[in-house]
């Protein structure tokens, strides 16, 4: 059963490149928003399976990789602290901050606790009554629902040892800032499936009216990926620039109603840096005031912190779509996931790791020709 | 991070005021929060993320998601450690 299943989605994939090969009449370039995409798209070789005209850029949604330096820094500054049980999901222990990560500061004695559910830290808070529980709430829209849930519950039930270190990023408001910069060479955008899950797609349509791109909603299986690109390169190609939704099986226009309510509820916009982009106006979350006491930053007054990121380091422009990871010199030598010098190799989502994942340090492979004819060459 | 993991919901309870399920992910029974998809039932298949449902996907969809997350080694959040009363107290 399932060797046919895979021969069918085999046979398919293959009719959907054809179909993009043929409709397609001068390069494109098309952005994949989502980690999770940019994953399966290096996994399954999806961008060398196009034709040569349409290039794949890596977006910028790893949230992980995204997390500003100095918020790291400010989790280890809190979790560092007497009397705190610092909770994170798994991925973020591995990050390094300024001075290490939050596994060598656990292995230092701090009680960082890995939590599957935000919610379990309500659990933690209630058996360990005469400590501070935070939780470092990051994540884009996905993510949302459920740490904006674990403020309202907290606040709810008068749960008061349990606050949140907020580092949350939003998607669209990056969308526009990418096609801002003069540098830009996206022409239409592959959109997060799972983000808009929740949120639906109706903000990213002014976006698509805006600067005249096509987004397609799109999946992360491969074919769910080449489907979308086939959409993208018919308005491309059409001229069109609507937003489609490639993934309706999932997900409508107005995405989980409850869920997008409880965000409401319990965040406002805020501006939001991100890491090796800088700040993005209106692209994150804080607390509204009314949950001010479960407001990590500011019961811990933990001040501004300076960081300092490597000088090599392209990953901003990387997120942004204008480079790879093979235009870094540090790419798969300096910089590897186990040493990692920037945002994009920090999580297996980052387009640096995703690529050394699949092996593709080890052959030289610059930005697509079609790419480079249209930067005059310059790489 | 941002990826939902598809689940079976074996059980569903409620757990003060939040409504819960036990929800299957291959060999592993992980708890879920239901809030998010007030019409799914016991029986159903949902998506899941960090412990929350938030769509109700078909069981062919499910499989197949599964399948995929587990070739790209995207299924370790499940491997995080169960909180129970017992846990909760003491360090990791
Ligand atoms: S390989 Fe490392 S140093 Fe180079 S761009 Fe990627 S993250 Fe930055």
């Amino acid at each position: 059963m399932k060797y046919i299943d895979e021969y069918r989605s085999a046979r398919l994939a293959q009719s959907v490149v054809n179909e993009i090969r043929r409709i397609q009449t001068r390069p494109w370039v098309i952005m994949e928003v989502c980690g999770g995409q940019t994953h399966s798209i290096v996994k399954h070789g999806l961008d060398r399976l196009l034709p040569e005209g349409v290039e794949l850029v890596h977006g910028p949604g790893c949230p992980v990789c995204v997390t500003p330096l100095e918020n790291i820094d400010k989790a280890h500054a809190i979790a560092a602290q007497h009397g705190v049980i610092f909770c994170s999901f798994g991925d973020m222990l591995r990050v390094p901050g300024s001075s290490g990560d939050l596994f060598t500061l656990k292995s230092q004695g701090a009680d960082i606790r890995v939590v599957y559910s935000p919610l379990d830290c309500l659990k933690i808070a209630r058996a360990n009554p005469e400590k501070q529980i935070v939780f470092f709430a990051i994540g884009f829209e996905t993510t949302a629902p459920a740490n904006a849930m674990l403020v309202f519950r907290a606040a709810q039930e008068g749960t008061k040892n349990v606050s949140v270190l907020v580092s949350h990023s939003l998607v669209p408001p990056a969308m526009s800032f990418i096609l801002d910069s003069p540098l830009n060479r996206v022409q239409g955008f592959l959109g997060p499936g799972h983000v808009c899950t929740i949120m639906g797609y109706r903000e990213y349509e002014p976006i698509s009216e805006q600067y005249k791109v096509p987004i397609v909603i799109t999946g992360f299986e491969p074919l769910d990926l080449l489907q979308g690109t086939l959409m993208t390169v018919r308005q491309l190609e059409a001229g069109t620039a609507t937003v489609e939704n490639q993934y309706s099986r999932i997900l409508d226009r107005e995405g989980n109603v409850p869920a997008r309510k409880l965000v409401d509820r319990v965040f406002e916009v805020a501006d939001r840096k991100w890491r090796g982009v800088g700040w993005i106006p209106n692209s994150g979350y804080k607390l509204r005031s009314e949950f001010g006491d479960h407001d990590a930053e500011r019961l811990f007054h933990v001040g501004e912190i300076d960081t300092k990121e490597s000088s090599v380091c392209v990953s901003g422009q990387i997120l942004r779509g204008i480079k790879k990871p093979h235009d870094c010199p540090a790419f798969g030598t300096a910089c590897t996931p186990l040493t990692p010098l920037g945002a994009t190799m920090v999580s297996a989502e980052g387009a640096c790791a995703a690529y050394y994942a699949y092996g593709r340090h080890l052959n030289q492979q610059k930005t697509a020709p079609a790419a480079q004819a249209q930067m005059g060459g310059a790489a | 991070m941002c990826l939902a993991i598809p689940g079976k919901v074996l059980e569903e309870f409620d757990r003060g005021g939040i409504r819960m399920a036990k929800v299957q992910f291959g060999g592993i029974v992980r708890e879920a929060s239901l809030d998010y998809t007030p019409e799914a039932a016991v029986g159903d298949f949902v998506l899941v993320h960090v412990g929350f449902a938030i769509s109700i996907v078909n069981a062919e969809e499910a499989a197949r998601t599964y399948q995929l997350l587990e070739e790209m080694d995207q299924l370790t959040e499940l491997d995080a450690p169960v909180v129970d009363e017992i846990t909760a107290r003491k360090p990791q």
